[in-house]
């Protein structure tokens, strides 16, 4: 049984700070004493303390400043706002914490806030079932920068979890970024000016759907990464308009995401079974679909990548998706360099760009890539020859896939 | 008469115990979270000293967690009639009802000032704490309920005679003053008690919370009580508070990180162990990151260990670098890097320090830069 609880208290907060809201309309922060806001930051952390299954717990309209992590360990909860423009939770003052809101819990609900500028990640759920993210913003308010926070909604060995109408911007990694989970539902969301905007990885069974992926270095990523139990499979990436992702990298070396060259549009790496099918996808300048293995972006050291990790991606069906633009500058130069060889200055890459890696033990006629998707072309870059016998030969994604189930929970 | 004899006897118990001074009966508390630390009688302020309640037992660790160099005195309470079991791997499996408290403070100088040093010879007032000495900070409990252990965070008051329970944590400035005569200010921040859980669950599955401190490789060490110096192991023993164990000897021991005279890696290891293993386990809540830093006697697999690993979910804890662990090169090495910042973002251990441990990251740097090899060979 769900009950609301509205505490007196926050309800005069509010109050409070709608009046000197007014009185500011620069600066959304700032507008409570510091008193005010420690004083909030107690109550609210202790609301979360003291919260039982069941629990509502709502945060009036206003912008509220916490100079340290939130935390929430209690199974059955809901965290409500009243809009992600009307609720801020701001972290711009943080000295503690890695997170704006750490949560390890079931059944949990967060929805119709915002968290700004954590110093790490702005939303993070650690190991739960039954997430539900709705109507929540993550942002970081100065633009893209190499030190803002890695992610803005991270939920990481999850199962059953559901993020839609939530807005990413400005995450130095993944806007939204769903790690070593399984049952993914990512739809109605907007991610801009990210490193990444959508990221599903070492994930199973992912469905992205009428997402908006814009302004970011690459739009929406399925990775797949080393020396973790999980490995991930079975995402569907439909009808999201994923366009002009022609950010500058701003992630730090040695992030994943930093080997993304700015201007992608989707990119697969190292995972399986991937169906991307019906989308918008235009004006991503490096490549509107990238198809790479672990190869081209990282090392198979003996060392540290555990042998077991299989570094190519299997089973990619493309299909029926609607391209412009796009692939006219790209951003490696390895890339660039070919561009001009095969295409000349004014041409462009097709719109899937495949590293040409493939798994010598698996038999020839194993189905790797398939696509069926009109006029759309496949440039086979040959990552392992060093770029240097690409191909426009196509015969061999002439093929379907079985298509993967719609994602229930 | 007998009656002499007895006022005899009465006298000397009344001046054994002002010698001893009163030992205060410890409350286990059950259900509620007292308000007042006084009120769990495991520490008590006694004139001009911190005191420990009624068979409350010292202890430290062969490497202690840093919390901002805080010294810290660690008391175990076990009921009456009741004891541990050994367990050779996590933490003694303490019986219901046991208390466990410890205390942050640091030692003062002239003036009262703050001071970050490893000198503790002032700190003691019998097997408590000489409060004309040190500053008390925080006192962290771990009660053994029936449902389990539960960790609740309580902050010094100025008065410096109670500590007052803050489940949200807290946050103060402190000022310290280094041997080497510099000035080290900082945000001293008390974890809220979900906090104390991050740490104090190292199965992030189950998250059920247990004592990290009192392990069998930490405690296995003497220390020196009031009757002499015995190692703690064989002293549960002794009095009959942990079965399951003939001797110390039997047990597993982790080095002292600062004795120079154990091996290096013996030494990092250890380090590593209790600062980062709690939740660098392949349970905790960073198994997310396949890195492993706990139990020094164990030798993960590669892709484990951290050596030539690529980062999983850095972001910009990477600090421009590719590898959890560069052989040969601490200062490209991520765990190096991230020990070494204080900003929220990037720092490790993630919370319990605002600043950081100098001496720390340069034993994990000087093990780094003393192993083999490098990230180039391939498979």
């Amino acid at each position: 049984m769900q009950f609301t609880k509205v505490y007196a208290s926050l309800a005069v907060m509010s109050v409070v700070l709608m009046a000197c809201g007014q009185q500011s309309t620069t600066s959304q922060t700032g507008t409570q004493s510091a008193a005010q806001d420690a004083s909030f930051q107690k109550q609210l952390q202790t609301q979360l303390l003291d919260a039982k299954p069941g629990d509502v717990i709502e945060i009036p309209e206003g912008t509220f400043a916490f100079d340290r992590s939130l935390s929430l360990t209690v199974d059955g909860v809901t965290i409500r706002g009243a809009g992600h423009d009307k609720t801020i939770l701001s972290f711009k003052n943080q000295i503690a914490g890695a997170e704006g809101l750490l949560v390890t819990a079931s059944d949990f609900t967060i929805e119709n806030l915002a968290i700004e500028d954590a110093k790490g990640d702005a939303l993070k759920i650690n190991e739960g079932k039954n997430i539900t993210i709705r109507g929540v913003r993550t942002e970081w308010t100065g633009g893209p920068d190499v030190n803002n926070g890695a992610y803005g909604i991270y939920p990481v060995q999850t199962e059953n979890v559901l993020i839609e109408d939530s807005i990413a911007i400005g995450a130095s990694d993944a806007g939204i970024y769903v790690g070593q989970s399984k049952n993914i539902i990512m739809r109605r969301n907007r991610a801009e000016f990210n490193v990444a905007g959508l990221e599903v990885e070492n994930s199973i069974n992912a469905d992205v759907y009428d997402n908006i992926a814009t302004n970011n270095t690459g739009g929406i990523l399925v990775f797949n990464l080393p020396n973790l139990e999980q490995r991930g499979e079975q995402t569907r990436v439909h009808n999201n308009q994923v366009f002009e992702n022609n950010l500058k990298n701003f992630a730090h070396k040695g992030a994943i995401v930093s080997t993304v060259p700015a201007g992608t549009g989707i990119i697969v790496y190292a995972n399986d079974r991937v169906e991307i099918f019906d989308n918008e996808i235009r004006n991503n300048k490096t490549t509107n679909i990238a198809i790479a293995s672990y190869f081209s972006v990282g090392e198979m050291s003996e060392r540290g990548v555990k042998a077991s990790f299989d570094p190519y991606p299997e089973g990619i069906f493309i299909h029926g998706n609607t391209f412009e633009g796009g692939g006219n500058s790209p951003t490696l130069l390895e890339l660039k360099a070919l561009k001009l060889a095969m295409f000349g200055l004014g041409g462009s890459l097709p719109d899937i760009m495949w590293d040409g890696y493939v798994n010598a033990a698996l038999p020839a006629d194993t189905l790797r890539l398939c696509v069926q998707n009109g006029a759309a072309q496949v440039v086979n870059v040959d990552g392992p020859g060093g770029y240097k016998n690409p191909s426009m030969d196509q015969s061999a994604y002439d093929c379907t896939l079985p298509t993967l189930p719609e994602v229930k929970f | 008469m007998h009656i002499w004899g007895k006022g005899l006897i009465f006298g000397a118990l009344i001046i054994l115990a002002a010698c001893k001074g009163p030992a205060t009966q410890v409350t286990p508390h059950m259900q509620d979270n007292p308000q007042d630390l006084s009120a769990w009688g495991i520490v008590s302020i006694s004139g001009k000293a911190m005191t420990l309640g009624q068979d409350a037992m010292p202890y430290d660790l062969n490497s202690p967690l840093f919390t901002d160099a805080a010294h810290k005195l660690r008391v175990v309470w076990v009921p009456p009639g009741k004891t541990a079991t050994y367990r050779e791997e996590r933490a003694l499996d303490f019986p219901v009802g046991t208390v466990i408290a410890k205390t942050f403070y640091y030692p003062k100088g002239s003036a009262g000032v703050l001071r970050n040093t490893d000198d503790y010879s002032a700190d003691f007032a019998g097997e408590g704490l000489n409060l004309a000495n040190v500053h008390l900070v925080e006192t962290r409990i771990l009660v053994h309920r029936e449902a389990g252990w539960v960790a609740l965070p309580y902050i010094w008051n100025d008065a410096q005679n109670d500590a007052v329970l803050e489940r949200a944590g807290g946050a103060m400035a402190l000022s310290l003053l280094k041997d080497n005569g510099e000035t080290q200010d900082f945000t001293y921040v008390v974890p809220n008690a979900n906090q104390c859980a991050g740490c104090h669950a190292p199965n992030a599955t189950t998250r059920a919370i247990e004592p990290i401190g009192p392990a069998a490789r930490h405690l296995n060490k003497p220390y020196t009580y009031h009757d002499g110096t015995e190692n703690q192991l064989d002293r549960l023993v002794r009095l009959g508070k942990l079965t399951g164990l003939k001797s110390a000897q039997a047990a597993p021991k982790n080095a002292n990180w600062r004795d120079q005279s154990a091996p290096l890696d013996k030494r990092a290891r250890a380090y590593l162990d209790i600062n980062c293993g709690h939740c660098h386990n392949p349970h905790g809540a960073a198994d997310t990151s396949a890195f492993y830093l706990d139990r020094p006697e164990h030798q993960y697999p590669a892709g484990n260990t951290g050596i030539c690993k690529p980062p999983v979910a850095a972001g910009q804890g990477t600090g421009g670098h590719s590898f959890d662990i560069v052989p040969g090169d601490a200062n490209d090495s991520i765990l190096v890097y991230r020990m070494d910042s204080t900003n929220p973002g990037v720092m490790m251990p993630e919370l319990g320090r605002s600043t950081i441990d100098e001496e720390g990251v340069a034993l994990v740097a000087a093990w780094i830069n003393a192993m083999d090899g490098d990230c180039t060979a391939p498979q």
